[in-house]
This record gives C-alpha cells, structure tokens and sequence, in this order.
C-alpha cells in the first residue's frame, strides 16, 4: 500500500512560532522501502509520528494522508492499521515475550479477535520469523537490546500491517548488531512485502537500508532519491556535506586557475572568489605534482581501516586539515608516513552556489 | 565475628568517614529503636502464655482488632482509588490549579494528627457542615466505625498518591503509544498496560496506607466515640490500659500490633523486591 | 502527541472527580480549621492564643523541636553517608531498621519508651535511685519526639546521594581534600535542599507529634503540655475556639510546610529545565 502525503505541516506551540515542519509533499510507492535521514532537529521523527497518527498535523494548511486510496488524515492511530516500532523497544516490562507480541491480537474487537488457538499459532509463526522462539516465556528485561528489537518488530507485524514505520531501529544497539539487524530487516522487508518508512540519523545506515532516501534538514526535505544516485548527484551543499567527509578549498581563480597561498589548481571557473568540496576518496597522493595540480600537504596521520588508508593532511594553505583515503597499493608505493611531504591530486570536485543551488557538476581536472 | 570484623573494618575504603558513621548509626539505631523494644519483652516475660493469651483475646481488645482492621482496610481500599485517580490526574494532565492540588497532597502529613482529629470530628459532628448535610441521609460519620475510616483515610492518603506518582511519571510515552498502535481502545490499554505497571507501587502504597492506619491514634479518637466494643480502636485500647496502670496489658496488646505492623512491613517489602526483579531483570 | 485518557471527556471527567473530591477531602478541614478559630473574631483569637498556658505548650513545643532537629539532622547525615557511600554486610537491614518508626504506632512508640525509663522499666528504675526523672517530663517527650521523627531527614537523602553516586567525593579525594573538606565543599552543596527538606518535614512532625507524647508526658498544664496536648484538653473542656486557636497555629505551620516543599520542588524543577 502506497503513502501520499501532502501539505503535512507541523508546528509545536502557537501558531506563528516556527514551524517544525514546512508543508511537505511526498509520496511513497507500494512495497517500497524509505528512508528517513537528517540530523536531529530535522523534522524526520515528526514526519515519521504523524504518517504513524502519534501526532497531528497543523490545520492550516490543511494537509492530507492517504494510504492507499484511504483518506487516514482524520483517522485515530488505533484504527491506521500500521506498525510501529520504536527507538527504545517500548516493550510492556511486565508481559512475557509472547503476551508482548500476541497483545495486538488480543485487543481485537470480539468480533475480529481470532481464537486462542489461532493467536498462539500466529505468535509461534512471528518467533520463529525473528527466531526467538525459545524466549517465548522470558521477559523483556532478561533479553538483549537485539533481541527486544526483534520482538519489538514481531509485535508490530502481528497484525499484519500494510505499513511498517520505524523510529531509529537500532539507535540504541551497539555496531555489529546493528549491522545483522539492517541486513535481517532488509531480507524481512523483501519477504512481507510490506511499505516501510524508517527514521535514522546515520547516513550509512540510510544509503544501506533504503531503496530511496529522503534527507531533511530544518524541516524541509532536501532531496529525495536512490541512495546511489544521491551520493553521486547531491542537490545542494548540505545533502552533500550530510553524506560524508568533505575537504574543502577556497582560493581565488584568475586565468583558469585558482590560487590558494603556495597551492595551485587549473579549473574551468570564472573569475574571482571560488570554494571546492572534494570527497576524501577523490583525492589522491604522489611524490610530485601534476600539470594540473599544484598542492603541496604534510602527513599528520595515517590510520588503515580495513580496504583503505585515511591520510590525515596538512598544510599552511589548508584551514583545516584535509583527509584523503587511498588504496593499500598507494599506501605501499609511496610509503607513506606521518611528517612525509606529498602533493595531492584531486579526481573530481563539486561547487555549489551560495544559495544553496548546484552551480556546477563535477568535473575532471 | 571473629572473621567478620576484620573484613567489615579493614578493607581499603577509598571515601573517608565508614567509621564515624557507621558509629553513629549503629548506636543510635541500638539506643534509639531497639533498646526500647526489649522492654517489651522484659515485661511480658513476666507473665505466662495462658494470661498472656487472655488479655489478647479479651471481648473488648478483639472487638478493637475488628473495628481498627475493618475500619483500615476500608480506607485503604479508597484511598487505593482515590490515590490512583489523583496521581493520574495530577501526572498526566495540566489545568489550573495543578501545583495547588499537588501541594495539598502533603497536607495530611503535614498537618499535626491532633489537629486533622478535632476538625475532622468538628466538621461531621451532627452540628458540623458535612454532618449537617449528611445526616438527613441518613448517613452518621462522627462517632461510628465510618468516621473511624474517614479519619485513617485522611492521614494516609499521600502513601498512596506519593507511591503512584514517580511511577506513572517514569513510565515512558512510547507504552502509552505502543499499545495505541497495536489497536488497544484506551480502556483496555488502560487495565492491560498502564495498571500493571503501576500495580507494585499501588499495592506498595495501600499497603503502606494500611499499616499507617492500624496505629494511628491522634486523628481517631476524637471522631471515633471510643465506645467499647463498638469503635474502640486498638490503640486506645493500649492507651486505656496505661491509664490503668496496666502495664502488662498495655504491653500485651502493644506486642500484637508491634507483630502485625513489623510483619507487613516487611511483606510489603519482600513482594516489591520480587516484583521489581522480573521488571528490571530476573537474572540480576 | 497521543496518549491513553486524552479525549476530552474522559479528562474533564477525571480533573472534575480529582478537584471535587479533594476540595471535600482535604481542602475543607484546613478551612474548617481557620474558620472555627476566628468563629468568635480576632480578639478572642488573640486572646486564645495569648493564655498563659497556650504560651507555655508553645515553648515546650518550640523547645523539644529546636532539640529535636540537630540530633535527626547528624543521625541522617551519618545513616545516609553510611549506606551510599560504602557496602558492607548488613546494609538493607540498616535501611530496613529506620522505616520502624513509620511502621510502629505512635501509642506503641511511646509505650516502649515508657516501659524502659518509667520507674518500673529496667533502666528507669536505677536513673530513679539516682533521683533522676526522664518519664512524664521533658526529656522524655524529647526521646519520643527523636524516636518518631529520626527516618525523615535519612529518608530523603538516601534516594538523593545514591543518584548521586559517590564519583564526585572520589575526585576529591583523588585531590588530596580531608574527609572534613570533602563534606563541606562537595557533599553539603550537593545535598543541601534535600537536606532542608528533611529538617521542614522533621520540624513538622516534632511540633504535631501526639501519641507517643501523650504517653509518655504525664499532661501537666503549663509543665509538660505540648501544643497538640494543650489543644486536646481544651477540646475535650468543650472550648472549641480555644482548641482551634492552637490548631490553627499548628496548622499554620503544616501550610509553612507544604509552602517549602513547594518551592523546594520548583526550585529543583527550574535547575533542571
């Protein structure tokens, strides 16, 4: 089932102070699996609560929430029919693990509660499926941060809902199981065929989960696309610098090349006043400049991180440090270590206008 | 002890202090609590079981149990509800006149228990303003076993909403929601979700409420009558028998409610520590 | 934000109960209080108030109070540094042990206390060969009042310095500060709201005490009447007005209470925003 929003406004407070949400217009195919991705503040969670039915939207505009060709603007959270799963597990402490997943079952109205028997059929089905079968008669508090989360799922999917919302999964648990969950709920996601909405804060996450992402920054979304496409064409400064690493350099252009004290790089750009961003995989490292390059750094660290090597680089050009990541091959040709003087090469920079708009597609230099 | 002491006092303790402290409380708790309450047991060493068991189980003293445990329990039931409610109330909703309602909570705590006794038996006197509404309804408060329950009620109220209150308030918005989500209708997420969380608190806190009442005196027995046998409270009964210069049986009747108290005290105490293991961790 | 109980209707209805059933319960007493007091007007108020009498129970009153709050505050400092700063065998039943007093009936209290240092008790017997009289005079109704109102300051720094943890006192210690130095510098500023707290509430409970005190003090007017006592027999006299002048002094301190309590808490809220 598809999710159509539009005009879906929030304001906390009165009516007049800042919005925590501007009118926002999306829409989420069926079976589609969408990301939620901005800092805090952003918006996202407010988004993700009122598309859940936890919180209204403002009156004015008067927006609207379909799901489907279902008109659930107006419709109260207990009869959105949806899943919610949240950061903290939400878990009922007092419930064994399968009371926790059978309750949505059990509160059915007389007429549409299934019997004891299927109930505890359905619950065994959703265990196994989250392959806590074993923990059926534990409770919360003797189980993991992993294993409640999957509980906490399994609750939400017991009543079958078309829509599956999820408050920053896997926030709280710690990096490897984070890694098993995202890959488990991908493989659920496929399986079920369900529409999932998920908020997180962490881009990695996003751009490995999702099949498309929606930044927001200051609620409003930024840019909405395939995770692929959104690392290789962000639409402004901020979805670009939100997404990874960035160098920066500032320096002024004169005849095609832009001068930053002793640094010297060719470029295709008008006169004047110019900043580059540059990802720290574009950069590369040598011995000695190039044609179209001219910019001397000092090794002030060198850390190798599994495939990579992050170089940590300095100079009295630079503001800020830069970080370049190169290949092991690199990394043993030139021998790198802390205090070597080297010459960077960029592959590929961005520019994006001061209004935020992009000015210019990266090109080669 | 032998092989205690060494390891109570001569591990490396990092803060300064264990040992003027713990001088302290353990002379004060000797002197101050418990020495007093061998005299106990030194009079009533004196007698023998069999008169011990007649002055305990005397006509009037059992009639005292009935009407202080019936009159406790009553009050402990209201205030059960009513401590529920207003926790609730003052935890969950924001109106006017909040911080009002909060402060008075305190109010019977605060308020000397002489002081709640004669207003109390002032206002449902048959003269008083409730009395005077009450009475053509048939309903007697001052002097009855019911004014006995209102009194308790009175003085033990905040057990019960104080208990309540910091659970309701921890208890996170996410509950509320999850069980919303799930489709629960908000009766239903009411008793299923939020009641069972409150449960050890609110038996906590009526129980609590229950034990305060079996001993209170000051507010009972201006609006109780103290007819013997029929709103005559335990404590009194004790009192009575001072003034008789019967110590032994003062002592007597003293012993039982010392042993009920001290007893529910404690199985309140034991319940909560196993009710508090399965929320936090059964392993733990 | 969506919440259980939220409809308009279920929430007017409940503040409705709460506020109806409270203005009946508790808020009527405390203005039958004042109102049977000044039935008669301000003069004999006054006059209540001023009876020679009335102002010996509220010297003794404020006597055994000012007695009673050094001996609460030093014993719950020492109980409370005690169980949150170090572990030792036998912990929870310290903390068991100073709940009696909540548990133990005020007539019971009073009682026991009685029965040791009367001139039949034990104790009391050999403090009477040596002419020495604690039962049915003041120091009497001062050991009852310490017995009875010992838990509060205990009570409520407990919960406090094991928030608090000890991590604060190790970084001064790690500094070299003396036991003394750490205490005033770092635990006392720490600790001092709950602390004042703790003496309102001890300061609350030693000036009502009834029971106990009405066991062991023998009633002598103008000798060993506290205030609570003194109200009593004037009660049972048949001078309402004069009880209630007593009463609406006591109460007058209960609402002096719940007034600190109040602003101790928003003050407390206010740090935390």
């Amino acid at each position: 089932m598809g999710i159509r929003l539009s005009q879906i406004a929030k304001t906390y407070g009165r009516p007049g102070t800042p919005r925590a949400l501007e009118p926002i217009d999306l829409e989420i195919a069926s079976g589609e699996l969408v990301g939620l991705l901005g800092p805090s503040g952003s918006g996202k969670t407010t988004l993700l609560r009122i598309i859940a039915g936890l919180e209204q939207a403002d009156r004015n505009p008067a927006g609207t929430i379909h799901f489907g060709s279902r008109d659930v603007t107006d419709v109260h959270v207990r009869d959105r029919r949806i899943g919610f799963v949240f950061q903290h597990y939400a878990l009922f402490k007092h419930m064994t693990v399968f009371d926790n997943v059978a309750f949505g079952l059990t509160v059915q109205p007389r007429k549409s509660r299934p019997s004891s028997g299927e109930i505890r059929t359905r619950v065994h089905q959703l265990l196994e499926m989250v392959q806590l079968e074993r923990f059926a008669k534990r409770y919360p508090a003797e189980l993991s941060g992993g294993q409640q989360q999957r509980v906490s799922l399994a609750r939400a999917l017991a009543l079958r809902p078309e829509v599956l919302l999820l408050d920053e999964p896997f926030g709280a648990l710690d990096a490897k199981v984070r890694q098993d969950l995202r890959r488990w709920l991908r493989h659920l996601h496929d399986e079920l065929n369900f529409t999932s909405v998920f908020v997180t804060h962490d881009q990695e996450e996003a751009l490995e989960l999702s099949d498309r992402v929606v930044v927001m920054s200051d609620g409003r979304i930024e840019q909405i696309d395939a995770p692929a496409d959104l690392y290789r064409a962000p639409a402004n400064r901020f979805v670009f610098e939100f997404l990874g690493d960035v160098n920066r350099l500032e320096g002024e252009v004169r005849d095609g090349v832009l001068t930053c004290g002793e640094a010297r790089l060719a470029v295709d750009l008008p006169e004047g006043p110019q900043e580059l961003l540059l990802r720290p995989h574009e950069l590369s490292l040598d011995a000695a400049p190039s044609a179209t390059a001219h910019l001397p750094v000092t090794v002030t660290a060198v850390v190798p991180v599994g495939a990579e090597v992050r170089v940590e680089l300095a100079a009295d050009w630079l503001a800020e440090p830069w970080l370049a990541t190169i290949g092991h091959g690199d990394f043993e040709r030139l021998d790198v270590r802390r205090g070597q003087r080297l010459h960077a090469r960029p592959q590929r920079w961005h520019r994006f206008g001061a209004e935020d708009r992009p000015a210019a597609k990266p090109s080669l230099a | 002890m032998s092989l205690a002491l060494p390891r109570l006092t001569g591990r490396r303790r990092v803060l300064p202090g264990f040992g003027l402290s713990l001088g302290i409380s353990l002379m004060f708790v000797s002197l101050v609590l418990l020495l007093p309450m061998t005299s106990l047991v030194g009079q009533l060493s004196g007698i023998s079981l069999a008169e011990y068991w007649a002055i305990i189980s005397d006509g009037r003293v059992v009639a005292s149990y009935t009407v202080t445990i019936g009159a406790a329990a009553l009050a402990a039931l209201v205030n059960g509800a009513f401590g529920l409610l207003l926790a609730w109330v003052l935890v969950r909703y924001e109106f006017p006149g909040k911080r009002l309602l909060d402060a008075l909570m305190d109010l019977p705590f605060a308020l000397p228990t002489a002081v709640a006794g004669i207003t109390l038996a002032t206002l449902y006197a048959s003269n008083g303003w409730m009395g005077r509404l009450l009475e053509p309804l048939g309903l007697q408060v001052a002097y009855t076993w019911v004014g006995i329950a209102l009194a308790m009620a009175f003085t033990s109220i905040p057990f019960v909403v104080r208990t309540v209150q910091p659970v309701l308030e921890d208890l996170p918005q996410e509950v509320d929601e999850a069980a919303l989500t799930l489709g629960a209708s908000d009766a239903t997420a009411f008793r299923r979700v939020i009641l069972p969380h409150l449960w050890p608190a609110l038996v906590t806190g009526t129980g609590l409420a229950f034990v305060r009442s079996l001993g209170e005196f000051g507010a009972i027995i201006f609006i109780a009558g103290n007819m013997p046998f029929e709103t005559e409270i335990t404590a009194l009964m004790i009192f009575v028998k001072l003034q008789e210069y019967d110590y032994v049986g003062a002592s007597a009747i003293a012993s039982v409610v010392l042993m009920v108290s001290l007893a529910l005290l404690l199985a309140i105490n034991v319940w909560q520590g196993r009710f508090i293991k399965r929320l936090h961790g059964g392993r733990g | 934000m969506q919440r259980i109980g939220d409809a308009p209707a279920v929430r007017r209805g409940l503040i409705g109960a709460a506020l109806v059933l409270s203005a009946l319960f508790l808020l009527l007493p405390l203005v039958a209080i004042f109102a049977q007091a000044f039935t008669q007007g301000m003069g004999v108020f006054w006059a209540n108030v001023s009876d020679h009498y009335t102002l010996r129970a509220i010297g003794l009153t404020l006597f055994i109070t000012v007695l009673t709050i050094p001996v609460c505050l030093v014993f719950g400092v020492a109980l409370a540094w005690l169980v949150t700063r170090f572990s030792f065998p036998g912990r929870r039943l310290l903390q068991t042990l100073i709940d009696i007093p909540f548990a133990v009936s005020p007539v019971v209290a009073g009682l026991i206390y009685l029965l040791l240092y009367g001139r039949n008790g034990w104790v009391g017997g050999w403090l009477d060969g040596h002419d020495i009289q604690l039962m049915f005079a003041w120091p009497g109704i001062l050991m009852v009042t310490i017995f009875v109102t010992c838990p509060f300051v205990a009570r409520e720094l407990i919960p406090l310095m094991q928030a608090q943890g000890s991590r604060e006192e190790e970084a001064a210690v790690t500094l070299g500060a003396s036991g003394a130095t750490i205490f005033r510098r770092v635990t006392l500023p720490n600790i001092r709201w709950a602390l004042l707290y703790g003496v309102i509430l001890t300061n609350a409970r030693a000036v009502g005490e009834f029971g106990a005190v009405s066991v062991v003090s023998g009633a002598i007017r103008g000798q060993t009447n506290t205030l609570p006592l003194h109200l009593e027999q004037l009660y049972q006299d048949y001078n309402t007005v004069g009880a209630f002048a007593s009463a609406a002094l006591l109460a007058l301190i209960a609402l002096f209470t719940l007034a600190a309590k109040a602003g101790l808490e928003w003050r407390a809220a206010r740090r935390e925003a």
